[in-house]
């Protein structure tokens, strides 16, 4: 028996409907190390932590291959009950706490210290009453465990979010034998200083003998606080290294790291970009979109280029298109073509000829029990009048005009569907995409804007869609932005790449950069310093 | 870390009358409308405090069986209509078997219990069903139930149930439109002396407090041995003495009676409350505790005051006007002490976090569909005991429709008291009750002052509730969505204002 370690995972798979999200993943934590688990979106680092937990959606599915073992022994976790009982916490990246309590009521939430009445002699347990010294008492000692000197009586509602990252760790403190305990991203959302004291309290906590994993993806936080580092990439275990030997670009590489294959053939028709034709400026941009905040961001797009917005989840890279069509409420400079661009007022964007496809394709894309003809003239003929028949009094739908123009899109963009009038939501994605960008292009823009345009498409519908944003801008010259969160896809066409980290562009780098540049600028790293 | 305390974590309170104005403007404003309402309608102030007390201690218990489920997170708890239709079945049982008094009261408390909690438990069960939307739901059950009742009083009983009673069934089937009570149940609560309800109450406590002793004694658990013998021997030495003088004229005349002068209530409770005060102030001296004197002294001045005010005619007119039922308002007092202990328990913490966030309840292991159909039954039965408490006092009553309004006129009232559908306090209800059927009172003599014509009443009290609870609610809206502003950012956390906008939209 192997007591070095608090948790061994060893050759961890996991197959999802024939997907395999894990391959032969291997974890050990020692007690009282701190652990960083990295990788990108998709790595495999929530199914890891679902496996941990036998989550039901592991269940589910089919279980997982591969053994676990927990102080030694080995076990079988079938529940997050089981978890619980083993001494496994978790503290979540979105809290689980209750703003009408104060801090004593959340952190002994379902675990209150209680005393026998009569009445709860008769009517059973749920009658008794509660000892609120007791649970301040201990809750004041959890607290103070973190390192939180904050009153144990006061209300949640109304503290700042670094304080309820705390308690959260505090209730999970609080659980008798607690001896593994998961940060999910927990720095995701504080400031510096905050996230600075919340390493801080990690120190403390493992020197007590408790272990932690914490999962992020900041690698500068990862080089400060952990012991060692599990490293997976698209599902694979890539190493496990200790810290002291290694440096954040040897981690940036090993997590981005991959051959580039491109997705498309690029034929260099001997263009040229110049960049004093900016399309679009941004200067000192701010997007107030939920869980994608853009703060003070600056950017120039230069005509005819593919320009990529790249990132991870929640860093803000879906804001910025977002803000600059008016989706969500946006300031800060905004020119197209030397025109300021209202974005306060909706449709502006879209009157001045900036066409947008949105990443949210089945909510705000598309009209999903309308027909493939009302998708892609609907936006024309919302904005400008087209399609229509003016009556003078009045304006009526010009069904002929309409469908010709419809069936021309199918044709050029080839979207393989019975006819124009079959309803764009039993389409499959790819050509759900296709549509989309029809109803883009219906508009002629001079900019186009594509969030997440392979998105929930499959491998070969993706080509297609990527080929054909290339040949809109060979042919026709159109000024692409393209965001996504699939590096590879952004480094095949894109012609200049800027990494988007906490609201801010970290750096623009060309398709050729180096791993560990696009690894560094993904994590927030501003100052790229490559050895 | 240790500087936390003094980072400003938490924004200043406001200070001023002016906050504390809007904070309670839903109260303000109803203050206002009473006050208003009053100088217009040409009514003596003696008649509308006694009516103002008569419907106080008739219709409290009522509205405070909406506490329990607001704090569940099921809003106003419209459906507590089917507790009232327990407590009339009850009675129309109780009449035909033709008891009365007191042990009739009784009676129709354990048989409509057990109704109640069944009502209350399909109630829950249909709240389970339909969450985020338990107030339409409710609201629309009550209408439901309401018919479902009237099939039941116009034709089933006597035409399915047997009920053999020419003078309540002329037709053989079917009850007569108007149920009197006098004779059976009328006043059989509010006719029982202070004298008595004080002896009641003096038992209860022996009683309780015994059992605990002998409880905690054999489990041994962490008690207070000294505290509970000074109680139980305390309330022993009241009850020997209320024996001793109870025969003594001055003292019948005074306690003895069927009601408690108002006059006499506020000597008695001053005289109480200055014992009470300075033996506290004693105790906690000797016992070694912080006391505040300067605090205790005001308090007792407060007393003597308001003492001396009833020696002022216009006053000692007033109060000699208003006579209290002492056991239904010492029933009003334990229906607040119910509530209050029901949520210090565990089940009653379990409630709150429901009430919350139902997420952060399942992730925390509460069943929370249980928890709220327990909640619903609670409220249920003990809107069934208030409707038992309102007839008594009513003493007639129509039997098909008599509890058509009940959840709408307790709804108004809690909210006229400053609660909202995320929070409702003993308190609230109280003052809720108050000013609301002061407006009940007032409104309509006030109307037909102006309008001429008595006629218009009933409608005026109609547009009052509806109107009551509209802006009582748009103003609980207004002032979510004025926090939100001052705090600067999206109410995100604020599940009030996401539950006020839920139902804008």
């Amino acid at each position: 028996m192997d007591k070095e370690y608090v948790l061994k995972m060893e050759n961890i798979s996991k197959e999802f409907a024939g997907n395999r999200v894990l391959k032969d993943v291997h974890l050990s934590v020692k007690p009282g190390e701190v652990h960083a688990l990295m990788g990108e979106n998709g790595a495999g680092k929530s199914t890891l932590m679902n496996v941990l937990f036998g989550m039901p959606v592991i269940f589910n599915t089919g279980g997982f291959e591969g053994s676990v073992e927990f102080c030694g022994e080995p076990v079988v976790i079938d529940g997050p009950q089981k978890a619980m009982e083993l001494g496994i916490g978790m503290v979540h990246q979105e809290f689980m706490l209750i703003p009408g309590f104060n801090i004593t009521e959340n952190i002994k939430l379902g675990r209150e210290i209680t005393v026998p009445t009569v009445a709860s002699q008769i009517f059973g347990d749920e009658l008794k009453s509660l000892d609120w010294k007791q649970m301040a008492k201990e809750s004041r000692e959890a607290l103070d465990t973190v390192g939180l000197g904050i009153e144990e009586y006061t209300l949640v509602a109304g503290l700042p979010v670094g304080y309820l990252q705390f308690i959260e760790i505090a209730r999970e403190i609080d659980k008798t034998n607690i001896k593994l305990l998961i940060f999910d991203e927990p720095t995701a959302v504080l400031t510096e200083s905050e996230a600075d004291r919340l390493l801080e309290a990690m120190r403390e906590i493992a020197k007590k003998g408790i272990a932690i994993i914490f999962i992020t993806h900041r690698i500068d936080e990862i080089i400060a606080v952990s012991d060692s580092i599990t490293i997976l990439r698209d599902g694979s275990f890539v190493a496990r290294l200790e810290t002291k030997e290694t440096t954040a670009a040897k981690v940036a590489e090993m997590m981005i790291g991959r051959t580039v294959e491109k997705l498309v053939e690029l034929e260099d028709v001997g263009r040229h970009i110049d960049s004093g034709d900016v399309v679009l400026k941004l200067r000192d941009y701010n997007v107030e979109m939920p869980g994608e905040k853009v703060r003070n961001l600056d950017l120039d797009v230069y005509r005819g280029e593919i320009f990529g917005i790249g990132g991870l989840a929640g860093q803000g890279k879906i804001g910025v298109p977002n803000g600059i069509m008016g989706l969500y409420p946006a300031s800060g400079t905004i020119e197209f073509e030397g025109e300021p661009l209202n974005v306060n007022k909706l449709g502006d964007a879209l009157k001045k000829g900036i066409a947008f496809v949105s990443e949210d394709r089945r909510g705000v894309g598309l009209l999903l029990d309308g027909s493939i003809e009302e998708n892609v003239v609907f936006t024309a003929m919302e904005v400008e009048d087209r399609f229509l028949t003016n009556l003078g009094f009045m304006k009526l739908y010009n069904a002929r005009e309409a469908k010709e123009h419809a069936q021309k899109m199918i044709e050029t963009l080839d979207i393989r569907c019975t006819g124009a009038d079959q309803a764009a939501g039993r389409l499959s994605g790819g050509n759900q995409q296709k549509v989309c960008l029809a109803r883009a292009l219906t508009m002629n823009p001079r900019l186009l804007i594509v969030s997440e345009p392979t998105r929930g498409i499959d491998i070969g519908a993706k080509k297609l869609v990527l080929e054909l944003l290339v040949k809109l801008n060979r042919e026709q010259g159109l000024t692409i932005i393209m965001v996504s969160s699939e590096l590879n896809e952004l480094r095949s066409l894109c012609d200049r790449i800027a990494m988007v980290s906490d609201g801010t562009i970290t750096a623009i780098l060309k398709p050729d950069d180096s791993d560990a540049k696009f690894g560094l600028a993904m994590s927030g790293v501003k100052e790229v310093d490559v050895q | 870390m240790t500087d936390k305390n003094t980072s400003p974590l938490v924004k200043p309170a406001k200070s001023g009358l002016l906050s504390v104005l809007f904070d309670n403007k839903v109260i303000v404003l109803f203050i206002i409308l009473c006050t208003a309402c009053t100088l217009i309608a040409d009514t003596s102030v003696s008649y509308i405090a006694a009516e103002v007390f008569t419907r106080f201690g008739r219709n409290t218990c009522l509205v405070l069986a909406l506490i329990v489920p607001c704090l569940a997170g099921l809003g106003m708890n419209f459906g507590i209509v089917v507790g009232a239709i327990a407590a009339q079945i009850a009675i129309f049982w109780i009449v035909h078997w033709g008891f009365t008094g007191i042990e009739g009261f009784l009676l129709c408390v354990l048989m409509c219990t057990p109704l109640a909690i069944f009502f209350g438990w399909l109630l829950g069960k249909l709240y389970n069903n339909t969450k985020g939307a338990e107030m339409v739901a409710g609201l629309v059950l009550a209408f439901f139930a309401d018919g479902v009742y009237r099939l039941f009083v116009l034709y089933i009983i006597g035409g399915v149930i047997p009920y053999d009673d020419p003078n309540l069934l002329p037709r053989g089937f079917g009850l007569r439109n108007a149920f009197d009570l006098t004779g059976n149940i009328k006043y059989a609560l509010d006719d029982v002396s202070f004298l008595v309800t004080l002896r009641l109450l003096f038992i209860v406590t022996i009683l309780g407090e015994l059992i605990n002793l002998i409880y905690q004694k054999k489990t041994k658990g962490k008690f207070d041995q000294r505290a509970s013998l000074v109680k139980i021997i305390g309330a022993a030495v009241l009850l020997a003495v209320s024996f001793l003088i109870g025969n003594l004229p001055i003292v019948q005349s005074v306690v003895g009676g069927t009601r408690l002068r108002l006059t006499d209530a506020l000597c008695i409770g001053a005289v109480v409350a200055v014992i009470y005060l300075v033996a506290k102030l004693l105790i906690d001296r000797r016992a070694g505790r912080e006391v505040n004197v300067k605090k205790t002294v005001l308090l007792c001045a407060l007393c003597v005051a308001v003492y001396a005010a009833t020696y002022i005619n216009a006053i000692y007119q007033i109060t000699q006007a208003v006579q209290l039922p002492a056991l239904t308002y010492a029933i009003i007092v334990l229906f607040c002490m119910f509530n209050n202990w029901i949520l210090g328990t565990k089940l009653g913490q379990e409630m709150r976090t429901v009430g919350q966030s139902r997420a952060v309840a399942v992730s925390a292991g509460v069943n929370v569909d249980k928890t709220r159909i327990i909640a619903t039954c609670i409220s249920t039965v003990l809107a069934a005991w208030g409707q038992l408490i309102f007839l008594q006092n009513l003493g007639t009553f129509n039997t098909v429709q008599q509890q058509s309004n009940v959840g709408l006129y307790a709804v108004a009232a809690i909210l006229v008291g400053g609660a909202n559908v995320q929070k409702a306090t003993n308190k609230q209800a109280v003052i809720g009750v108050i000013l609301f059927h002061t407006l009940f009172v007032v409104a309509p003599l006030a109307a037909t002052e102006i309008v001429g014509d008595s006629a218009i009443s009933e409608y005026i009290r109609m547009f009052i509730s509806y109107g009551v609870i509209t802006v009582s609610l748009a103003m609980h809206a207004w002032k979510s969505v004025k926090s939100r502003h001052s705090s600067g950012k999206p109410g995100k956390s604020d599940p009030e204002v996401a539950v006020i906008e839920a139902e804008a939209n």
